[in-house]
């Protein structure tokens, strides 16, 4: 079994699964059982400010959206930080920390944009032994409201502002969590690293409607009539979040900045995949949600057998591989050239991938009286729509060798040529 | 009551009163909601799909399987009854593993078809319940048809011509509706008193008459001279009245009888505790109707049931799953023996047969016999066109049709089983009912 220890800016966990700051950990009792799990570390819900703790609605927080067998897909929620009083946290938290040491725990915090709030609440977490502190400038619903949240963490120059505060009064480590609920990722990481952040954390909650009521149109989950956008979770967001990942992870001005993934990971797969593209660990919420916090059992074999396989000894040696891999449009090669095939023995004739193709894309499959579906090579563009639709993943793409002649193009594959080169760029530099 | 399933001869009462609710309760119960869409769910929605090619009747199942999965079942009946106004009874009788489910490409993903009849109950069951009728008459012709027989090709032909804005007048020998959905149908397919339900709920389209207790060409009734004279045109749907026979000594022995009359017996029973059946009973073919008389002999009480075909069973006409369903309720399956004589007497007391082989001139038999007690026999190795009238052209002993059932004779129509096109399947007769009515609407429009 590979060695899944993980070590996130000196914060050291027995594997690289955390819990992200959420309904799950926002109590001792369901730490405790998270631990007991076998997750490797948390990061404790949003505390707030000393003083009356903020209130949740009473109605439904979380609407769904589901694919089949009613499968959770996307989850959304109207909750806001911490209810319970600062003292309970920061009492359970400590507790928490002295029975589990080998486990990260981390503390994440909201409070109003000014020094004075920061500089307050900052030594109260460090006397409980916590291992760090995750500023939340991403959620995006109620406290935005109030000038905190994503409010905060969508303008740059307010998150490294108080990531500079933090810094300032604390020696705990400064994870700082962005919404992507933004234009261009880059900006806010940039900001928080100039602030002096440890690492970035990401993605927070997408703003979100997901479901309106068709009776008492409204939008769900429905509190009185009304509804209220809510964050955007789970599996659904996990593709918009691995590229604002890797986007920070290429960004030379962020380069090498510590970042923790988050945004639907769900398997073994999706952390593993986080990590290739510059993530140092992960934080999961929707799918210990979903199934409870089992799931990371799984996780930490998927992960451990697939390390196996490659040959890695550490989790370093996975995170940000396939960082050098994500490029511009720009240098994609044109001249890498496939074509679908239909691998007959295992096609169930379906007839998805014609409907796709034939309807919607660029004819090239072929049906025949028998139902037999073959590609026609020269129409076919390689797009991939049939490989997406195939219930039984039986298409693959076959590369034309260099030499070959694509049937559509009439032309012979080349050597790697891209965008910037190519005749029909306007702006090509000129071949020498 | 003194009866047992050991008790000789053939007597009602073998089994305690509840047993019989047990065994003849619906066999594939309704899915429930939950059911209904986990199962939609494994539609992949195919292209041109096969399951829809399968089906006599061109049921759109994708897209009804669909209207189930978004939360729209009687959407989904709509879909299925446009194409097939019997869906209900089709969901629960027909072969689907021989048509629309062994046509799934799931068969060939993971050899679990997506459960397609199931499903279309579950649509149609919705809709029925609600006792809405999803069509409307289009506006009156004026013209009037006459069908004979209301079993599933007359209901089909009548719904469409109704639909269609003609009057309709359709007459059956029996004394209710249905033909074969009403008395030649295992019970616990349609139980419930489905089939009479079905039929009440078809006739909400409105424009249409039944006349009960009337044959076709019997003194009193009509012939088909006076039905041309007072119709514009007239479809023939009378199914199949014979049965074949033997052709041994002793058949007329008391206990051996034909399968469909036991069948219709049982449907038409209000007490099944009084029925007699035999302890030993022997069904002879391979049909449908031969395991639907098995089976539900088995479930009367009869101690030993034996099931004998001519041929292999996997040249048997019921399909895989039917063959399965008798030998799971105890029924013995004895292939490649044909009966060479009736013992007994009075009433039988065993049936000889001799194995079977394959010979040039076809299936020959074989020296090797055996013997199998019986005191109850039942034929079920075809029916017959009963009388037809003469002017009506007849091939392979059914009603000669060309097209969607137009019969040699102008103005007259057939289908379903009474027709060499008929496959003896309610669907098929569905279809064709269904689309000789939209040809005489053409013809009636035209003309």
């Amino acid at each position: 079994m590979a060695d899944l220890t993980s070590n996130f800016i000196g914060i050291k966990s027995p594997n690289p699964f955390w819990l992200a700051s959420a309904p799950p950990t926002d109590k001792e009792y369901n730490v405790r059982r998270a631990f007991e799990a076998g997750w490797g570390g948390v990061v404790w819900k949003t505390l707030g400010s000393e003083g009356p703790p903020v209130v949740n609605v009473n109605g439904p927080r979380y609407g769904a959206i589901y694919g089949a067998d009613r499968r959770l897909l996307g989850l959304n929620n109207i909750e806001l930080i911490t209810d319970r009083p600062l003292q309970t946290n920061l009492r359970e938290i400590k507790s928490v920390k002295r029975d589990y040491p080998d486990r990260a725990l981390v503390v994440s915090l909201m409070v109003p944009c000014d020094e004075d709030s920061w500089k307050a609440i900052l030594p109260l977490v460090e006397e409980t032994g916590a291992d760090g502190i995750e500023l939340n400038f991403g959620c995006p619903h109620g406290m935005a409201e109030r000038g905190m949240g994503s409010a905060v963490g969508q303008v740059p120059e307010y998150i490294e502002m108080v990531t500079r505060w933090c810094k300032q009064y604390t020696r705990m480590p400064v994870i700082v969590k962005l919404t992507p609920n933004i234009t261009d990722i880059r900006r806010p990481a940039e900001a928080a690293k100039r602030g002096g952040a440890d690492a970035v954390s990401l993605i927070n909650t997408i703003n979100s409607i997901t479901s309106v009521d068709l009776d008492d149109f409204a939008p769900e989950p429905t509190i009185d009539g009304k509804g209220t956008h809510g964050g955007y979770c789970g599996p659904a967001v996990k593709p918009i979040a691995l590229n604002m990942v890797a986007e920070i992870a290429r960004n030379p001005e962020t380069a090498g900045l510590p970042i923790s993934g988050i945004g639907g990971v769900t398997t073994w797969r999706d952390a593993a995949e986080f990590m290739a593209l510059g993530a140092g660990n992960v934080q999961v919420c929707t799918a210990a949600m979903t199934y409870g916090f089992k799931v990371v059992q799984e996780m930490i074999s998927g992960l451990s057998d697939y390390m196996d396989r490659k040959g890695f000894t550490s989790t370093s040696e996975l995170v940000g591989r396939a960082v050098p891999n994500v490029t511009d449009w720009q240098y994609l090669n044109l001249n890498y050239v496939t074509k679908a095939e239909i691998n007959q023995d295992d096609c169930i004739k379906c007839g998805r991938c014609f409907a796709a193709c034939e309807d919607t894309s660029h004819q090239a499959i072929a049906v025949s009286d028998d139902r037999v579906y073959t590609v026609k090579d020269e129409e076919c563009v390689a797009c991939n729509l049939c490989v997406d639709v195939c219930p039984v993943d039986c298409i693959t793409m076959r590369k034309l060798d260099k030499g070959e002649v694509d049937p559509r193009t009439g032309e012979t594959v080349g050597d790697y040529a891209n965008w910037t080169t190519h005749p029909n760029n306007p702006s090509a530099a000129a071949a020498e | 009551m003194s009866t047992s399933q050991l008790t000789e001869g053939i007597v009602p009462g073998r089994l305690d009163p509840e047993s019989y609710c047990t065994n003849f309760a619906d066999h594939a119960p309704a899915l429930s909601a939950q059911e209904a869409r986990i199962a939609a769910d494994r539609c992949y929605f195919c292209h041109d799909a096969p399951c829809m090619e399968a089906c006599p009747t061109t049921i759109d199942v994708p897209l009804f399987i669909r209207q189930i999965a978004t939360g729209t079942p009687e959407a989904a009946a709509k879909t299925i009854f446009e194409q097939n106004i019997l869906g209900g009874m089709c969901a629960r009788v027909c072969p689907t593993e021989n048509l629309c489910e062994g046509s799934c490409v799931r068969m060939d993903a993971e050899g679990e078809p997506v459960e397609i009849g199931a499903l279309q109950r579950f649509a149609t069951d919705t809709l029925m319940a609600k006792q809405s009728h999803p069509f409307a008459r289009a506006e009156r012709t004026g013209k009037s048809v006459a069908v004979v027989g209301a079993g599933p090709a007359g209901l089909a032909c009548a719904h469409r011509l109704a639909m269609n804005g003609h009057e309709v007048t359709i007459y059956d020998a029996r004394s209710k509706p249905g033909g074969l959905n009403e008395y030649g149908i295992a019970s616990y397919k349609a139980p419930g008193g489905f089939a009479q339900a079905e039929v009440d709920w078809l006739l909400q389209i409105g424009g249409i008459t039944i006349v009960e207790n009337w044959q076709l060409g019997r003194e009193g009734d009509g012939d088909l001279a006076e039905l041309l004279g007072d119709y514009d045109a007239v479809f023939l749907g009378m199914g199949l009245a014979g049965v074949n026979a033997l052709r041994l000594d002793g058949e007329d022995k008391e206990g051996i009888r034909p399968a469909t009359d036991f069948i219709a017996e049982l449907r038409q029973a209000s007490d099944l505790a009084e029925l007699p059946i035999g302890r030993d009973v022997v069904v002879i073919g391979g049909g449908m109707t031969a395991v639907d008389a098995a089976v539900q002999s088995k479930l009367l009480g009869a101690l030993n049931v034996s099931l004998v075909y001519r041929r292999s069973r996997a040249e048997m006409p019921a399909s895989v799953v039917e063959q399965e369903h008798a030998l799971t309720n105890g029924v013995t399956i004895i292939e490649n023996a044909a009966p060479i004589a009736i013992h007994g007497n009075g009433a039988v007391r065993e049936v000889e047969f001799a194995y079977t082989k394959k010979g040039e001139g076809g299936l020959e038999m074989t020296d090797a016999t055996f013997r199998l007690k019986a005191d109850q026999v039942f034929k079920a190795i075809g029916q017959t066109l009963g009388d037809m009238p003469a002017q009506i052209e007849i091939a392979g002993g059914k009603i000669k049709v060309d097209g969607a059932g137009r019969t040699s004779v102008e103005r007259v129509w057939a289908g379903g089983d009474c027709t060499h096109a008929g496959e003896d399947l309610t669907v098929t007769a569905v279809a064709q009912g269904r689309d000789a009515a939209e040809e005489i609407h053409q013809f009636l429009m035209e003309g």
